[in-house]
């Protein structure tokens, strides 16, 4: 018997075998909740999947690489949606992602001190403002502005080129898949843009110094070491991006023109999953039609399952070198 | 490399004109971003501003084609809904948070559940409008407010799971073990030690997700839906300020365009409003 079973009084020993108790109990309750969000992942997959069961069983993986989209026949296919969707994201990661690079740039190497969080917390609000603002935007301001200059700029210069003029050919209505991009592209850049500045703010700054030490320039510095040093976390920042573009709604349904056609023009209307689903799903009655949408909704949230995981993985490669820093 | 490439000027000039360029094109594409945000807080000023009156806040949405109304309905109706989704979320989020943090560092559950809140921060927000609505909706044969609230919730947890996190990593080690060794039980600690210290860092993660989930639309389409009607009851479809904007500024008629305009100004100024609050508190705490 030693000393601390003497002191082991039974009260102490009823006192402490409570407080294991309600340690147990605590943490148990934490892990609960913190299971949740697990059980809702699976919850959406499983659930989803049930919804969409008659579309898989009636038009197996046809639906995924099938144009017709007839509500009145019950006849669906949803590569017009599916195409939208790649579409306006690809051309919203074109564009978002040479300017969030050159605004990551500017906000950690040319950018006066003083300047730096005003300058970085602008851009942050600009993720902030709510999607449908962007929407509203688009339609009522963009979109008249684009319909009457750029996309007759944009026919008569890369409209003449001989294959890829074939993007930029149609009649100048404002709103389309190319439009639904830029908005999507203002939308996505200050989430690219903010992990682009944390990630570059890792790099140690012995290995920036030695690079200015031997002459290099500012440039030089940022594509020779800054940006080799962070590859990962920079490709994890632009996935993250486009998963954000490939599932946003808002700003896309209000200028996509959601009309149910594939056009080679990126300045026809379009339609994408999401806008899609924000349009019709009101109005589905229980059936094909209903079950037609569920299944775009999969398809979507598989897709940005996949983007968001290899993002989310790399930015965890990313995270480990900081570690190796101290 | 020979030795007359360090004498040969040509390339000094023209690294130095890659490196203008360069930083010249990382410049304008700051200006971009700013110039992008003002012009669309200024386009949101000047079209919003025109449509607020005290009617708009007085009145119920109106009638298809009719004069007049206001957006009544839909401010009372998004308050109850985020006000509930907050009640709802803030408890659940914080808990998960306290586990990642507290009990999180061998656990393969912890691990998991990090990368799947991660990937729910960002999931697109119509697909969990779908979910609530085959969870919720269909079972109860009818649109619902408290179906708006459980789909914000499920967008707002993974936010404040997050932060809660985040903030509680930031408390020291040694305030954990101080306690520790006054024989505090764990509970105890997470509890009054450790939540206590990071308690302003909580409120900010809980201040952004309401940011976030106050300008949610998509998630609402499905749930909440709309009424026409001013009504307190959770149980009904319920008028929001997200989907009558939606809905008002595709229609054709130009009383319903001008209240879409007047109901985003007031989405915007909260939405920033929270988010500029969110860094006044969490500033205040790193200050201390």
């Amino acid at each position: 018997m030693n000393d601390a079973d003497i002191l082991m009084t039974p009260h102490r020993q009823s006192v402490l075998r409570w407080q294991r108790w309600q340690d147990f109990l605590f943490e148990k309750t934490t892990m609960v909740f913190a299971l949740s969000t697990l059980v809702a992942l699976t919850g959406i997959i499983v659930s989803l999947f049930i919804s969409s069961w008659p579309v898989l069983t009636t038009f197996g993986f046809e639906f995924f690489y099938t144009v017709e989209w007839d509500i009145i026949n019950s006849k669906f296919g949803g590569l017009i949606a599916i195409f939208g969707t790649v579409a306006t994201a690809s051309i919203a990661i074109l564009i978002a992602l040479p300017l969030s690079f050159g605004i990551a740039v500017f906000l950690t190497e040319t950018c006066h001190m003083s300047l730096r969080r005003p300058l970085g917390t602008a851009i942050e609000l600009l993720a902030a403002v709510p999607s449908i603002i962007y929407g509203m935007f688009g339609l009522f301001v963009f979109a008249p502005l684009f319909a009457e200059y750029v996309q007759p700029a944009l026919a008569g210069t890369l409209g003449q080129l001989p294959g890829l003029g074939i993007l930029f050919t149609g009649a100048f209505n404002g709103i389309g898949i190319l439009a639904a991009g830029l908005i999507l592209a203002m939308m996505i850049l200050p989430f690219i843009a903010s992990v682009m500045r944390d990630v570059f703010e890792i790099v140690p700054s012995i290995l920036k110094e030695s690079a200015y030490g031997i002459g290099c320039t500012t440039w030089e510095v940022v594509t020779k070491i800054v940006l080799p040093y962070t590859k990962t976390g920079v490709v994890g920042g632009v996935m993250l991006g486009l998963g954000r573009a490939l599932g946003e709604t808002m700003a896309v349904t209000f200028v996509i023109g959601n009309a149910h056609k594939l056009s080679p023009s990126l300045f026809s209307p379009g339609n994408s999953i999401a806008s899609t689903l924000a349009n019709e799903f009101g109005e589905a009655e229980p059936g094909l039609h209903y079950a037609s949408l569920f299944s775009l909704g999969l398809a979507l949230f598989l897709i940005t399952l996949v983007v968001l995981s290899l993002a989310k993985w790399m930015l965890i490669h990313a995270e480990a070198k900081k570690g190796m820093k101290s | 490399m020979s030795h007359s490439t360090f004498k040969d000027p040509s390339i000094y000039a023209r690294r130095k004109r890659a490196n203008f360029i360069g930083l010249v094109l990382s410049m304008s594409a700051m200006a971009i971003g700013l110039i992008f945000l003002l012009w669309i807080l200024s386009i949101l000023m000047f079209k919003g501003f025109s449509a607020l009156s005290l009617s708009m806040l007085t009145h119920s949405t109106p009638a298809p084609g009719s004069e007049g109304g206001g957006l009544a309905n839909a401010i009372v109706g998004s308050l109850m809904i985020v006000v509930s989704c907050s009640l709802l979320s803030t408890p659940i989020g914080v808990l998960a948070g306290v586990y990642l943090s507290e009990y999180g560092d061998r656990s393969k559950i912890a691990a998991i559940t990090r990368f799947v809140n991660d990937i729910m921060l960002s999931a697109p927000s119509i697909v969990i409008g779908l979910f609530v609505y085959a969870l919720v909706v269909v079972p109860s044969k009818h649109f619902s407010g408290w179906a708006g609230t459980i789909a914000l919730s499920l967008i707002a947890i993974p936010v404040v799971v997050r932060t809660t996190e985040n903030m509680l990593k930031l408390v020291p080690v040694s305030l954990r073990e101080a306690a520790f060794a006054l024989g505090a039980p764990k509970w105890k600690v997470s509890t009054s030690v450790v939540l206590k210290a990071a308690k302003s860092g909580v409120m900010t993660g809980l201040l952004l997700a309401l940011a976030r989930v106050s300008g949610e639309t998509a998630p609402l389409l499905f749930t909440a839906l709309n009424n026409q009607f001013f009504t307190l009851d959770m149980n009904k479809p319920m008028a929001n300020l997200p989907v009558v904007i939606f809905q008002f500024a595709m229609s054709p008629y130009d009383n319903w365009v001008s209240l879409a305009w007047g109901g985003a100004l007031l989405i915007t100024l909260t939405v920033l409003a929270l988010n500029i609050v969110a860094r006044v508190v969490f500033r205040e705490k790193v200050a201390v």
